[in-house]
């Protein structure tokens, strides 16, 4: 209940100052507005929510502080998993340490960014289960942009260092002969890759509509997925890098281009051009996950509780 | 801590009561059967990519090794590596001030909670071990235990190993008195806990003194232990110093739980009107 106060508090604030230009008339369910509009409008709600969740984070600092170093430490645990494995061994895969590095820090990089902007869709299911997704809908901003924006977490911001911090270490422990093409490939590879992984943060949410209870199938996709990237596909079986490649295209998060920059092939012998489509595959994945939250928002029945 | 039968039939009828909870969200259930088949499939194919390169690594074959996945990704739950049994709710109560009506009730609040954890921890070993354990042993090549005595052994190192889970749990749950958010807490207490249960990777491949401290810490007896009871390390005179080992972590922290309580009772006034 103060949870949703706090959202009212939040609320009479867009119309006042817009005067009207976005105005209630662009009921949530997406009535035929100007889609760009429509856009920034969904963005400065999502600015506002998030920037009132930080807030609200900040009254309890040290609270914050020690959840911010958790998920920094909580996603370094999984980079130690890999640094005891190379104590034992000197290659996984036929990969050595700084290339399974570098996998690692674009993979988590990309994830962190996701995560941290749209990581709170996994709490759609509970809403929609307690009924209280009924106050998104009335109020006059996209859907979408309020339950991504819902308890906007900063302190995800550990995961993102972290990742950066071991792509920087990678960066500097390989011994590559750059290219313009390659040094180009490094930020459109994080850039992309957050984006495919939003699109699947938002197809998961579409998803919960139908099965209200089931999140945790969500976590098989996103974490699952930031898992299996950290390591070399040369390291899975033929038809896990299929399905990571054709169904679920994570593999161009950083399989594809980051196997480019290492000067490696690709295991399913697909073109080397196919490293620059990331940006074209992440445009896809966000309207095929649009479309699906659309639908999924369209289908949606109150509990009427 | 006397029990008399009035007592046990109340903590039974707790313990059933939060079983029937559990089991009432089925779809949640295999959704997260799915999700961990899924992370036990990848964690798999790492595992194979290790023990290629390095066969026999921290005493264990291959297929040992990918039954130690499997068992992980099995008892996750179960032994609420990662948290997310009851200590939340208790939080929550600490933070609103409903624990004083829990203190007020004629049940020792440890032995409750304790009760309906341990109603969880049947349910999601019996919902969430199985399903990914079989898939698991249909899809690769597991060591499973060819007799009954080493099943049930097992299950007995899983019993104890989410009694100590409990503990340390309830320690991290009671820290809501003083901080009212325990959240940070709570996350630091996942990542020991995740770490040092071997759960990331076996504390047999932790290399040197990591690996004789990490062995010796309560967190091992959450997963490594039951896996290594599972997978036929321990036998005889040594099964019985497991389950010491195990038991007697769990005494310390239980009983650190119920002086921590009492501290807490004493000391810190109940917000709310």
């Amino acid at each position: 209940m103060a949870e949703l106060l706090r959202h009212d508090q939040e609320g009479p604030a867009p119309t006042g100052r817009t005067g009207g230009r976005a105005g209630p008339r662009g009921l949530a369910d997406g009535a035929p507005d100007r889609p760009l509009a429509r856009a920034r409008d969904g963005l400065r709600a999502y600015r506002m929510i998030s920037a009132m969740w930080i807030r609200s984070t900040m009254a309890y600092r040290a609270s914050f502080a020690m959840t911010a170093l958790g998920n920094f430490a909580a996603t370094a645990l999984d980079f130690a998993a890999i640094l005891l494995m190379f104590s034992q061994v000197d290659a996984l895969g036929g990969y050595r340490l700084p290339e399974v590095a570098f996998l690692y820090g674009a993979a988590a990089t990309a994830f962190g960014l996701a995560d941290l902007a749209i990581g709170s869709m996994d709490r759609l299911g509970r809403r929609v289960r307690d009924g209280t997704l009924d106050t998104l809908l009335v109020r006059p901003a996209p859907v979408l942009a309020q339950v991504a924006a819902d308890r906007f977490a900063l302190r995800r911001l550990g995961r993102v260092t972290q990742g950066a911090l071991i792509l920087g270490y990678a960066l500097v422990a390989l011994d590559l002969t750059w290219t313009p093409l390659k040094v180009l490939l490094i930020p459109l590879m994080l850039v992309s890759g957050a984006a495919i992984f939003m699109a699947v943060f938002v197809a998961g949410g579409a998803f919960q509509f139908l099965a209200q209870d089931a999140s945790e199938v969500q976590n098989a996709f996103t974490y699952g997925g930031n898992t299996l990237l950290q390591y070399p596909p040369s390291v899975f079986g033929k038809d896990l890098v299929r399905g990571a490649t054709f169904l679920v295209p994570i593999a161009f998060v950083n399989w594809l281009p980051g196997l480019y920059v290492l000067g490696r092939p690709y295991p399913l012998g697909l073109p080397s051009w196919a490293a620059f489509t990331p940006p074209l595959v992440a445009v896809a994945c966000c309207a095929l996950a649009g479309l699906a939250w659309r639908a999924g928002l369209r289908s949606y029945r109150s509990t009427g509780s | 801590m006397f029990v008399g039968t009035g007592r046990f039939r109340l903590y039974a009828a707790v313990a059933a009561g939060s079983f029937r909870r559990f089991a009432t969200y089925r779809i949640a259930t295999v959704a997260g059967v799915f999700t961990n088949t899924v992370f036990g499939v990848i964690l798999t194919y790492t595992y194979i990519a290790l023990w290629d390169e390095k066969p026999g690594l921290g005493g264990y074959d291959q297929a040992q090794a990918l039954t130690y996945v499997w068992l992980g990704q099995a008892l996750l739950t179960t032994v609420a590596v990662m948290g997310g049994g009851f200590e939340d709710e208790l939080m929550a109560r600490i933070r609103t001030g409903d624990v004083a009506i829990d203190l007020y009730r004629p049940a020792d609040l440890q032995a409750w909670w304790l009760a309906g954890d341990l109603g969880r921890a049947v349910f999601q070993l019996l919902a969430r071990g199985v399903a990914p354990m079989a898939f698991g042993g249909l899809c690769f090549q597991l060591a499973l235990p060819g007799d009954v005595l080493t099943w049930l052994a097992a299950t007995v190192a899983v019993l104890l190993g989410v009694v100590v889970s409990f503990a340390l749990r309830f320690l991290v749950a009671l820290s809501a008195f003083w901080l009212l958010d325990g959240a940070g807490v709570a996350q630091i207490a996942w990542l020991a806990s995740l770490f040092f249960s071997g759960m990331l990777l076996p504390l047999n491949v932790f290399p040197g003194a990591l690996g004789e401290i990490a062995r010796a810490l309560p967190w091992s007896a959450l997963i490594q232990v039951p896996a290594d009871v599972f997978l036929g390390k321990h036998r005889g005179a040594d099964l019985l110093a497991t389950y010491a080992f195990q038991a007697g972590w769990a005494v310390v922290l239980l009983t650190a739980g119920r002086l921590l309580q009492a501290v807490a009772t004493r000391r810190v006034v109940v917000q709310g009107g």
